[in-house]
């Protein structure tokens, strides 16, 4: 049972390493464009420009940086809760 | 779990590969199961919204409950949310195929925090990728919460209850939870996909090649989110087993 443990470590990189052996149109677009959008376009209803598009040169970057910035001061603020010293309390 | 972090020190070149290959296969999100804006007419897209809203308001109402009685049951919401936008987002290479997709993440969710709240976390996390991620949709936000946050996360949860009373260990049962669970989102996108643009065929027949199309993908991917589902629990039950022993797991213990 001991090599179970392994299993999650040793696939990940095996199957990331497999990744340049030569796909049918190995494109690697996700499939949201592949199947999704593929069977919105011949049904007539491609999809359109998102509401609010942060897909613009350094936009989308931006939004990480805050969101991290954001999302770390929050970690801070709350790291006695999140990492307790005696683990979490049961209630 | 001491003696994988000794095996992984013990082997930086495998650990830096690794670590190379997830920075070179992650370098833009992807959003596979995803719908994006104005695909689905109006009213499908209403009609998804109206589906999902009682799941809400059962999910809303369960935090509000279990907040009073655990004070860190917020702070482990927000750490499984976070954990959820991130999985639902990383695009996973599959060299069978030449396309990326991303595993769920809501059967491990609703293992943690039960169904009903991880349809919330689903659709905080869904919200947050169409309102600063441009992708998903606010228009079909409604239909992304049920694939992912009410399908996924329910299938994986009666997966998994429904295995412990069969007598099965916490990691198969959490390995068939993920799997079901990555599978079942994919099947629900397909049939609101083919309930909204079936046009002259019928529904049978474009949810089927919808589904197909998902499947070269999927499939492997689906393994693999067995895989984490199981080893993540795993490690929950030998470090954290409070985690696994919360109110809405009362059915199955």
């Amino acid at each position: 049972m001991r090599g179970w443990r392994a299993l999650p470590l040793l696939t990940l990189p095996l199957w990331l390493a497999a990744a340049p052996i030569p796909a049918r149109a190995a494109t690697w677009d996700g499939v949201d464009k592949t199947v999704v959008e593929k069977f919105a376009h011949d049904a007539g209803r491609p999809p359109r420009e998102p509401l609010i598009n942060t897909d613009r040169g350094d936009l989308l970057l931006f939004v990480f940086l805050v969101a991290g910035a954001v999302g770390g001061f929050v970690a801070g603020y709350c790291y006695r809760a999140l990492f307790p010293p005696g683990g979490v309390k049961k209630a | 779990m001491r003696r994988m972090i000794d095996w992984l020190v013990r082997r930086p070149r495998v650990v830096a590969a690794t670590a190379a290959a997830l920075l070179l296969g992650t370098g833009s999100p992807a959003w596979a199961m995803h719908i994006s804006e104005g695909i689905l007419p109006p009213a499908w897209a209403g009609l998804w919204f109206a589906v999902a809203a009682p799941f809400l308001w059962l999910g809303l109402r369960e935090v509000r409950r279990r907040s009073g009685a655990s004070p860190n049951f917020k702070v482990l919401t927000g750490l499984v949310g976070a954990a959820v936008f991130v999985i639902s987002c990383m695009p996973i290479p599959v060299p069978f195929t030449g396309t990326c997709s991303h595993p769920c993440g809501t059967g491990l969710a609703a293992i943690i925090l039960g169904p009903a709240v991880t349809t919330v976390v689903a659709a905080i996390a869904l919200l947050l990728q169409a309102l600063f991620l441009a992708h998903g949709g606010l228009t079909t936000l409604g239909a992304n919460i049920v694939a992912l946050g009410v399908v996924g996360g329910y299938a994986g949860w009666l997966v998994y209850a429904g295995m412990r009373r069969m007598g099965f260990g916490v990691v198969v049962a959490a390995g068939a939870a993920g799997l079901i669970s990555d599978w079942a989102t994919y099947a629900a996108t397909s049939g609101e996909l083919a309930a909204a643009l079936h046009g002259g065929s019928s529904f049978a027949a474009t949810f089927s090649a919808i589904a197909l199309a998902f499947l070269p993908t999927q499939l492997p991917l689906g393994v693999l989110e067995a895989i984490v589902s199981g080893a993540a629990v795993r490690f929950l039950a030998v470090r954290r087993p409070e985690f696994l022993e919360q109110p809405h797991a009362a059915v199955v213990v």
